[in-house]
């Protein structure tokens, strides 16, 4: 097996190897190698509890790195985590952009300041006009104002994607994008994460197990089945 | 979208929970911020009415009685003493100075007061207008007496017989106003000045007036004028010529049959830890709703913590660090309580004040809510200190959101 840390090759978006993490005994994930070009897109598949979401947790920095290592544009993971913790948030918060099954926006701000927090939690300049474009983009002109409570369902999801494409992540992370969304919102959903992360030159990884993003992408990293304990 | 505007809108979106709280933040401040106040100028008042006055010499009775009455003006006095006492009282070496005052009549409510010139310098008043008085049935006005019945320079009244409003007018002895004195704040802003002849002649119409007793008493040195005379004044108010006085005068005074001297000094202390129990006890109960305002702080913090588990998790994931969290929880707590206080600073304040200008329009002890104090400093200080110490506990909880809570809580 070639090492993927040796050199990194010009424009390498996301590398993982030898990773293994579990709960007690039970291993949840375990990948020998797998390494994604800047600006390429990827599917992350397999059954419930197959540890696709512990996956992605692992990328962004939310679960520590037991064995193996992760590298993301350049920089290992594990030096960053041994940084600190806050050395680690500054690092998510700026590389990584995170697109949940539920939009989980804060319910109190308007679409436009869910953006700008993020901004200013990065420790970047808030740029309202940038965000405001951004909206715009994703078809939510004129709802910057409205709050999530304000918006449909689909709007919700749309601005949770704005805010994970604001700080203009080299990674973008999604997980079940589109559950509970019909085919018409799915596909839609699908297409707007390409085209922003390929207007972005991100990497795009997506964990789903919904049979309708597959035929999206070409390639697909498939987790097998864990054995129950 | 800074912290500022992140917890104030968190805030905002709790808006009864949040307005509660403010509630009692400011209601403890306020009544606190009340209390002080009211206490604070109650007793600046009484020090400054008692300026210059060590010892007030009247009938015998009630020495509290005495001493309101002689130099609070509030109460009747016990009764009359002989102007003899006067003379003699001049006359003794440990008095740097002795005041006659008589009291009886008033006018429009405010006391008319036979005393001398020496008692406008002892106040520390000066005219505004006009001339002191120099004859019989002149009168000089105080400040809020000039304000509240319009008289001023030249104006002619009758006054009434006894302190109240309502009684029996001296309808053939009339005074002429010929002058208003500036406003000094104490309490001869509200008195009517006036000599003591012009006291005589109101009730003893018709009866020459004596010869003025000091003068004539320093030029004969003859007692038994004095004595002989029948007429009688209210009370004496004495300044020490020294501090020996203070030990041996009242004793003195005291022992004599018709004569009974009280300190202002003392008298206002024992009125002022009187009235104290009640002032502490309400200021007690102010601390006890700032005390509870901080519980509310703490209890409004802690029981949002469980609902915004997920937003304390989604900010870890933006990359808040704990210790952003810990000033978010912080920054709740102390804008309740910053934004609490300053409006119970403006209820307390806005209450005294409002008392001052509408509820006591006599001015018989005004107040006012645009003063200042360091007790005010030290309770606004003290209250944010506990909104602090109340946010502290969440804040730590919150800092304390692990990354894990963002994957339990999708």
């Amino acid at each position: 097996m070639p090492d993927i840390f040796a050199a990194d090759p010009p424009g390498m978006g996301l590398q993982i190897e030898q990773l293994v993490f579990s709960r007690g005994a039970q291993p949840i994930v375990s990948i020998d190698a797998f390494a994604m070009a800047r600006g390429t897109h990827a599917l992350v598949t397999g059954p419930s509890g197959c540890g696709k979401t512990t996956l992605l947790g692992l990328i962004a920095g939310l679960l520590p790195i037991q064995q193996g290592r992760i590298k993301l544009a350049g920089d290992d993971l594990a030096t960053v985590a041994a940084r600190g913790p806050q050395a680690m948030d500054r690092f998510r918060a700026r590389m990584i952009g995170l697109v949940s099954q539920q939009p989980m926006l804060f319910g109190m701000l308007g679409a436009l300041d869910n953006l700008l927090i993020a901004r200013q939690l990065a420790g970047f300049e808030p740029d309202r006009a940038a965000c405001l474009n951004l909206l715009s983009q994703l078809g939510l002109d004129g709802l910057a104002a409205r709050r999530p409570r304000e918006l449909s369902r689909g709007q919700q999801q749309r601005v949770a994607l704005a805010r994970a494409l604001v700080n203009r992540p080299a990674l973008i992370l999604a997980d079940e994008p589109t559950a509970n969304l019909d085919d018409e919102h799915a596909t839609q959903v699908v297409r707007l994460l390409q085209d922003r992360a390929l207007a972005l030159d991100a990497t795009l990884l997506i964990a789903t197990h919904d049979a309708r993003v597959r035929d999206h992408f070409d390639r697909v990293l498939a987790l097998p089945a864990q054995p129950r304990p | 979208m800074s912290l500022w505007r992140f917890a104030w809108a968190s805030l905002r979106a709790r808006p009864l929970m949040t307005a509660l709280t403010l509630l009692l933040v400011a209601l403890g401040m306020a009544t606190v911020v009340m209390v002080n106040l009211v206490t604070r100028q109650f007793d600046e008042r009484l020090a400054r009415d008692a300026a210059g006055i060590d010892l007030v010499v009247g009938a015998k009775g009630s020495p509290l009685q005495l001493v309101l009455a002689g130099v609070y003006h509030l109460d009747v006095p016990p009764g009359n003493i002989p102007l003899s006492a006067l003379a003699r009282l001049r006359a003794n070496p440990m008095l740097a100075q002795v005041i006659p005052m008589s009291l009886g009549d008033s006018f429009r409510g405010f006391r008319l007061v036979g005393t001398e010139l020496e008692f406008i310098v002892l106040q520390g008043a000066r005219i505004a207008r006009g001339t002191v008085f120099e004859s019989s049935m002149q009168v000089v006005l105080g400040a809020r007496v000039a304000e509240e019945t319009g008289l001023d320079v030249g104006a002619r009244f009758v006054g009434n017989h006894g302190l109240g409003m309502d009684g029996p007018s001296h309808g053939d002895s009339t005074y002429t106003v010929t002058g208003v004195l500036a406003a000094t704040g104490s309490v001869i802003d509200r008195l009517v000045l006036t000599s003591l002849d012009s006291v005589w002649q109101a009730h003893e119409h018709g009866k020459p007036a004596p010869q003025e007793p000091a003068a004539h008493d320093a030029h004969s040195g003859h007692e038994a004028h004095d004595e002989a005379d029948d007429r009688e004044i209210t009370l004496l108010l004495l300044r020490y010529s020294t501090p020996l006085a203070a030990a041996s005068l009242p004793r003195v005074i005291n022992a004599s049959e018709r004569l009974q001297a009280a300190s202002p000094a003392f008298e206002s202390a024992r009125l002022v830890s009187l009235l104290g129990v009640g002032a502490d006890g309400l200021r007690a109960f102010g601390l006890m709703i700032l005390a509870v305002a901080g519980l509310s702080v703490f209890v409004a913090l802690f029981q949002t913590l469980a609902e915004r588990r997920r937003d304390m998790a989604l900010l870890r994931l933006l990359g808040a660090s704990p210790a952003r969290l810990f000033a978010l929880l912080l920054l709740e707590g102390m804008l309740i309580t910053v934004i609490g206080v300053a409006l119970g600073l403006a209820l307390g304040h806005g209450v005294i004040e409002w008392a001052g200008r509408v509820l006591i329009p006599r001015g018989e002890w005004p107040v006012t809510g645009l003063a200042f104090d360091r007790v005010e400093a030290a309770s606004i200080a003290g209250a944010l200190l506990l909104g602090a110490l109340a946010s502290l506990l969440p804040a730590w909880l919150a800092s304390r959101t692990s990354l894990a809570d963002v994957l339990a809580s999708e």
